[in-house]
């Protein structure tokens, strides 16, 4: 079962593909956190993956930090090492922070079930908005955009007009 | 002039862990009715790592004319059960193959 609206962020402490470890308070700055559970093999996330950059580049200034991270089973799927992770990362030139949850301690604590799927906290790190980046993984077919919305209305002060929408992607890749 | 090669046996194997099966499915039958192919299509669900390796299974969903993978740049790809990558004409990733792929596969 998925975090609730208003539950605070969970804390942790994983490995960055920079060779740091990363925790709940590293981001205590940050006006609002996009937790996104990720991976790098599954399409939905590669068809997102430049959406994720581009909401990162456009909020950075306004105190938005994303960070993505991969709780998949690397051994049944190697592309989503930590290895494969570092080279992702570089090779997609991402803007944000990409952690290693190779226990799953993350995903459980957030109840994610797919890649891509999102987790916005507010300034008090309580769950806002909780679902998909936007409504088409066609960027040329977006009509709603749940994640900007939920930045935007949040940072204004407001609720998000839609709090949860059904993520759409590949299963996170549990550990047998 | 291109001839249509009508195939006997159009296959979809799918994983259910994937959500682009019913996408897939529904891109091909249009294509299908679209070319006037009345050949059914057969609904394979993959459950397992051993029936992916039985089947040669690269992922969901794979889609095989008379045995012959609509994607053969993806089909030899490791038996697994995860989301299968195909290119769009414009290079863009997609969890289902195109149209344009699938009615190259018919001629």
């Amino acid at each position: 079962m998925s975090l609730a609206l208003g539950a605070r962020a969970p804390d942790f402490e994983l490995e960055g593909v920079d060779g740091r470890e990363h925790s709940l308070n590293d981001y205590r700055e940050a006006e609002l956190l996009v937790l996104i559970q990720s991976c790098n093999h599954c399409p939905y996330v590669i068809a997102w993956e430049d959406r994720m950059i581009a909401v990162q580049d456009d909020y950075a200034s306004r105190g938005v930090r994303l960070v993505a991270f991969n709780s998949n089973d690397f051994e049944r799927y190697p592309h989503d090492s930590f290895e494969q992770m570092i080279i992702r990362a570089r090779e997609r030139g991402f803007t944000f922070d990409y952690l290693h949850d190779p226990e799953q301690t993350l995903a459980h604590a957030l109840g994610s079930e797919r890649t891509p799927e999102v987790f916005v906290f507010d300034r008090d790190r309580r769950l806002v908005y909780h679902g998909a980046i936007d409504d088409n993984r066609d960027d040329t077919e977006v009509a709603h955009h749940y994640l900007r919305d939920a930045l935007d209305a949040t940072l204004a002060g407001s609720a998000p007009g839609v709090g949860e929408t059904p993520a759409v992607g590949c299963t996170v890749k549990w550990l047998s | 002039m291109c001839v249509m090669a009508v195939p006997e046996r159009i296959e979809l194997l799918f994983w259910d862990g994937c959500p682009s099966h019913p996408e897939a499915l529904a891109l091909l039958e249009d294509v299908l009715e679209e070319q006037g192919v009345v050949t059914g299509v057969e609904l394979h669900e993959v459950h397992s790592q051993a029936e992916a390796d039985e089947l040669q299974f690269p992922g969901s969903p794979t889609i095989r004319f008379d045995g012959r993978d609509v994607d053969p740049s993806g089909a030899d790809g490791p038996p697994s059960l995860t989301c299968r990558i195909y290119r769009l004409p414009d290079g863009r990733v997609s969890p289902v193959p195109s149209r344009v792929q699938l009615e190259e596969a018919l001629r």
